[in-house]
């Protein structure tokens, strides 16, 4: 993934006249008006399915933001969303694409599941933040075969990744009807794929009464802020910043590409797999059961994760805005069903299309400040860039660049 | 396992294992031929999805099957024009995009079925047409019967290499991909090459969805299972040519067919069925490991292009 | 890569956040949770079921007693599409054909793949006054177990399993699909020239490995030399990977498929294309493949769920265990008519049914 080829200041300004006025409406109003967009596209489809938009609408936000307990649900559905984006955050300023986060937060639940119904006997102090270190690990793991592969030899990520989400899911399904198994079978003899019940010790506390609010949002939230200062403030997150800018001029810079690379993937992996122990023990049903696919267990979370970083600019502090937003859209949509029963993939469309909206009104802003910035006159510097990509037509050497 | 190796069981696997594979190899054909161009789509998944819901409501109501594959087909041309309009004009970051994309195909597709579709009832499928002389030889002719849908994706393999590497349209793709500025100044329009190719590229993916249909007969939410995403993946291990991706479509779908005949054959015991069904993804990887080709990306590759200056 | 946020995009976010909520807290608060009205009758109706069923023992169904004046609100929380002709469908029915006659408020959601979504949906109409809930999926089970004693004077229902976790407001619900399974086995023995059978399942658990056991059981008590190897695709939800083992199997030489799962519908169109006898399990699938479907297991939810009603109305909420058999109509044969059925295989399958009726015929676990 690369940058668009033009450069890019950091600041705006604007200028006088009609064509200013234009460039500061598009720059200001874009973005909302691409959301209006969407939304009517929304209550179009609405209308055609028979079903009322005002309603739906109006239960959608009700069911995202209408009260402290949809408010707490929201923030419940933003963690995994959080997690799996700040994990992006990580790989995508490393240039490593990592679309495994689906299988990154199975294998974490798995693995915190699997630690607490070894250990059931610690106190919670102990066991709690063992189980979510035992997630991270395990999803850390699940990030670091295709860094490795990446690093190492050239096996582009994308495909690793993907097939390592196939891998997961049967893996999931081994395990939970297999060596996992809650054995006291239904009286028919058959069991359900699930885990015994979960030591309470290890469930994370809930905070706000009434709701489901768990300890897992704040810890989320704090994970994203020290993801922020490790990108930005450590000389780690600077080699991450670096070799995804350049990884030719990092290792002429003598930065241990390889090493940086695998370590990206593998803590963009730990990040899904806390999201997977945290689903494990901030859930109703203390227990991790699967129906057979990914999805059942993550809610897409590893998709949708992916989205919500790019919202965020890549940034975690901005990805908690997103990620909040976007678990309003899902937590919503369940409630859209229910008040007009249109199915909620209505709202999957949606998301899309104002993905899709959003995205494309980027380009058209930046060149808006692009050209009111050459307009500004000389003055104002342009900060220099590192080029990101190799010399044309020049040998690239092997594998991916 | 003496079972297995039968002529007639080989063959029967075979010719399933092509069957499976021909949608995974008509969407990783068309994207990458966009790859080429420089542009990447992740969003080949929701759109196979539309065609495949467009064939099947299509064929529903109208019972012809010829009209069916044209609207799936149909299908990922308009998305393509989206997709083209928003990656190659709009210059948007194609990662997002694509999965905007796939996001929108999701939710449409599964809505307008839940919706439209009251209860599902199977369609007729294509038939299966033998090729003339190469079906009647004795033992494994039967790989040679298979839908029309099947000899078209594998003719489009070598269709496809000939464009990229013997037209000058092809020239101008590879050019795009590689260096866009220099073809810019030789008065080749990147945009319109990329938008051709874009286009092309989906109405591919739609042409897959049309023929997954065609396999199982019935349209369910989320009908390929992210095959779409397996499709881009298969054109990095094809390292983005024709033969290449023809052979990891095979590869993935043989093996997935192998894993269920050994299944059935009692070969892999039922402890291990869960494990058995990563097999595909497993040896996928392997093979691209041990292969380890040096074939590197186009040089572009989501990489929009903007005339500077 | 967006590599320098743009201040404008985050500060749009931020207003577009704070925008909403203003807006959304400044509507109508969420509705208070109203507590279930608690029904009247003071003598408390026998329950005429046993807590724990043992496999042959059937439960016999009382006559329904005159429905209640009040609306009983309901609601069903369910893993696929009300349409998908097999799970769902088969509790969605059964709920429709009792509508009419218990006054039903029906409220449903399916699709609810996700679990955690499913928690907050059960969750939800629990605290907004319905009466019961019908948890209908195994995978459901340990959120109604959390939820129940947060919701003492709601009743859940939850299957297909058979526990209630001793909660006073459970009840649970199962069917023995063994025994379906066990008298269509034995059929496809009988058609079968080659004696190798077709099994295609999702994952090997619950309902879909009783319902296959159950039928290779009955298969091998006709012929006891064949061949009746499950294959588990590994998914619920995969259609092509069905077909594909649906091929493998017509390749192995088998003459007759069954198979279990939503996603079965791919295994039935190859069985249609190559003309083979189907047996269909959870709901009819004759639709699919008229000619050559031989009968589906069909599951029956409505005396279960008018046993369920009935102890409602009688003032408990929970503690019963209701199992679905062949005897008390919970489980019931639907033979295809446009299948031509021989009149011995035909003969055998009622005198099995009989059998597994009164308990002369034992249906291994």
């Amino acid at each position: 993934m690369r940058e668009p080829e033009s450069n890019e200041p950091t600041g705006a300004t604007l200028t006088g006249g009609s064509a200013g006025l234009a460039r500061f409406l598009l720059t200001w109003f874009a973005l909302p008006s691409a959301l209006v967009v969407a939304l009517a596209f929304g209550a179009l489809m609405m209308l055609a399915l028979g079903a009322d938009p005002v309603t739906g609408y109006r239960a959608l936000l009700e069911g995202a933001f209408g009260g402290s307990y949809a408010l707490s649900s929201t923030a419940i559905q933003a963690v995994p969303l959080l997690l799996v984006g700040v994990g992006i955050c990580i790989a995508f300023r490393a240039n490593v694409f990592n679309i495994g986060g689906e299988g990154q937060i199975a294998m974490g639940g798995l693995a915190s599941a699997a630690t607490a119904l070894a250990f059931p006997d610690l106190p919670g102090f102990i066991l709690m933040p063992l189980v979510l270190l035992a997630g991270a690990l395990g999803g850390a793991a699940w990030g670091a075969i295709p860094g490795f592969f990446k690093a190492h030899y050239k096996v582009n990520e994308i495909l690793s990744t993907i097939m390592l989400n196939l891998v997961a899911v049967q893996v999931m399904n081994y395990l939970l009807a297999g060596p996992l198994v809650d054995t006291s079978p239904t009286s028919t003899g058959g069991l359900i794929p699930e885990t015994r019940v979960l030591p309470a010790a290890a469930q994370l506390p809930i905070l706000l009464k009434g709701t489901q609010l768990h300890l897992g949002v704040p810890i989320a939230v704090v994970v994203a802020i020290c993801v922020y200062v490790l990108l930005w403030r450590t000389s780690f997150g600077f080699q991450i910043r670096a070799v995804g800018l350049s990884r030719n001029a990092s290792a002429y810079a003598g930065m241990p590409v390889k090493r940086t690379i695998t370590l990206a993937m593998t803590l963009s992996g730990a990040m899904c797999g806390l999201a997977g122990a945290i689903l494990v023990f901030g859930s109703i049903s203390h227990r991790m059961v699967t129906d057979g696919s990914l999805t059942g267990f993550t809610g897409s979370a590893g998709f949708n994760g992916i989205v919500v970083a790019l919202f965020g600019g890549l940034n975690p502090l901005w990805t908690i805005v997103s990620a909040y937003l976007f678990g309003g859209l899902i937590v919503g949509g369940s409630a859209l069903q229910v008040a007009t029963g249109v199915p909620s993939d209505l709202v999957t469309a949606l998301s899309g299309t104002i993905v899709v909206l959003v995205v494309s009104l980027e380009y058209l802003r930046r060149r808006a400040r692009v050209q009111s910035i050459a307009l500004a006159g000389p003055r104002i510097a342009r900060p220099p860039r590192l080029s990101g990509n190799p010399p044309p037509l020049a040998a690239g050497g092997g594998g991916d660049e | 396992m003496n079972q297995f190796f039968t002529v007639d069981i080989l063959t029967t696997t075979i010719a399933s294992g092509i069957a499976l594979a021909t949608p995974f190899l008509l969407a990783a054909l068309g994207e990458t031929i966009g790859q080429r161009s420089g542009v990447i789509n992740l969003g080949v998944d929701g759109i196979m999805l539309l065609g495949a819901f467009s064939t099947y409501y299509v064929q529903l109501q109208t019972g012809n099957l010829l009209l069916a594959v044209l609207a799936g087909t149909l299908t990922g041309t308009l998305m393509g024009v989206v997709t083209a309009f928003v990656s190659v004009t709009l210059k948007a970051e194609q990662g997002i995009s694509g999965i905007g994309v796939y996001l929108f195909g999701l939710g449409i597709s599964s809505l307008l079925f839940q919706k439209l579709v009251g209860t599902p009832l199977p369609i007729s499928t294509l038939p299966a047409v033998g090729i003339p002389l190469l079906d009647s030889i004795p033992l494994v002719g039967g790989i040679f019967n298979q839908s029309l849908l099947v000899y078209l994706a594998f003719l489009l393999v070598p269709v496809v290499t000939f464009v990229l590497n013997r037209t000058t349209y092809g020239l101008q793709i590879r050019a795009v991909g590689e260096n866009p500025a220099a073809a810019d100044s030789l008065g080749v329009s990147v945009a319109r090459i990329r938008w051709s190719t874009v286009i092309l590229g989906c109405t591919f993916a739609g042409l897959a969805g049309a023929s997954l249909l065609m396999y199982g007969g019935i349209f369910q939410i989320n009908l390929t299972q992210s095959e779409g995403f397996i499709a881009v993946a298969l054109v990095y291990f094809g390292a983005w040519r024709p033969v290449g991706v023809m052979f990891g479509s095979l590869l993935y779908g043989l093996v997935g067919v192998v894993i269920l005949e050994w299944k059935s054959l009692g070969i892999i015991p039922l402890s291990a069925s869960d494990l058995a069904a990563t097999a595909p993804a497993v040896i996928t990887v392997l093979a691209l490991l041990f292969l380890a080709r040096r074939f590197r990306q186009p040089a572009v590759l989501g990489r929009p292009y903007e005339r500077e200056g | 890569m967006h590599r320098n946020l743009d201040r404008k995009l985050s500060l749009t976010l931020a207003a577009v956040v704070v925008a909403l909520v203003a807006g959304a807290c400044s509507g109508s608060s969420t509705p208070a949770p109203t507590v279930a009205p608690s029904v009247a009758p003071a003598s408390v109706a026998p329950a005429s079921v046993a807590p724990s069923p043992s496999p042959a023992a059937p439960a016999s169904v009382a006559p329904s007693p005159s429905p209640a004046p009040a609306a009983l609100k309901v609601a069903l929380v369910a893993p696929s599409a009300v349409n998908d002709l097999a799970f769902t469908q088969s509790m969605v029915e059964a709920l429709n054909s009792l509508k009419t006659k218990y006054n039903l408020d029906v409220a449903i959601s399916d699709n609810q793949f996700v679990v955690a979504t499913a928690a907050n949906v059960i969750q939800n109409y629990a605290s907004q006054g319905y009466n019961l809930i019908i948890a209908h999926g195994s995978q459901y089970g340990s959120i109604v177990q959390q939820l129940a004693p947060q919701f003492p004077n709601v009743s859940f229902a939850w299957g297909t399993a058979g526990s209630t976790y001793n909660l006073p407001n459970v009840f649970a619900y199962q069917v023995n699909s063994n025994e379906g399974g066990y008298v269509q086995g034995a059929m496809a023995a009988l058609l079968s020239k080659s004696k190798v059978l077709g099994v295609i399942g999702p994952i090997a658990v619950g309902d879909a490995k009783l319902y296959v056991d159950g039928f290779c059981a009955g298969a091998k008590s006709i012929v006891a030399s064949i061949s009746c190897i499950p294959v588990y695709t590994g998914s619920f939800s995969d259609v092509s990977l069905m077909s594909a083992a649906a091929t493998t199997f017509v390749a192995n030489k088998a003459d007759v498929l069954t198979g279990t799962a939503q996603a079965v519908v791919g295994a039935i169109g190859v069985a249609k294309s190559k003309n083979i006898p189907w047996f269909g399990t959870q709901w009819t699938q004759a639709s699919l493949a008229p000619s050559d479907v031989v009968s589906s297991q069909v599951y029956n939810w409505a005396p279960i769920l008018e046993q369920i009603f009935a102890t409602i109305q009688g003032g408990k909420l929970g503690g019963a265990t209701f199992t679905a058999t062949l005897g008390n109509g919970g489980e019931q044969i639907q033979f295809n008519s446009g299948y031509t059925l021989p009149a011995n295989v035909l003969a055998k399958a009622n005198a099995l049914i009989k059998g597994i009726t009164e308990g002369t015929v034992n249906v291994p676990q």
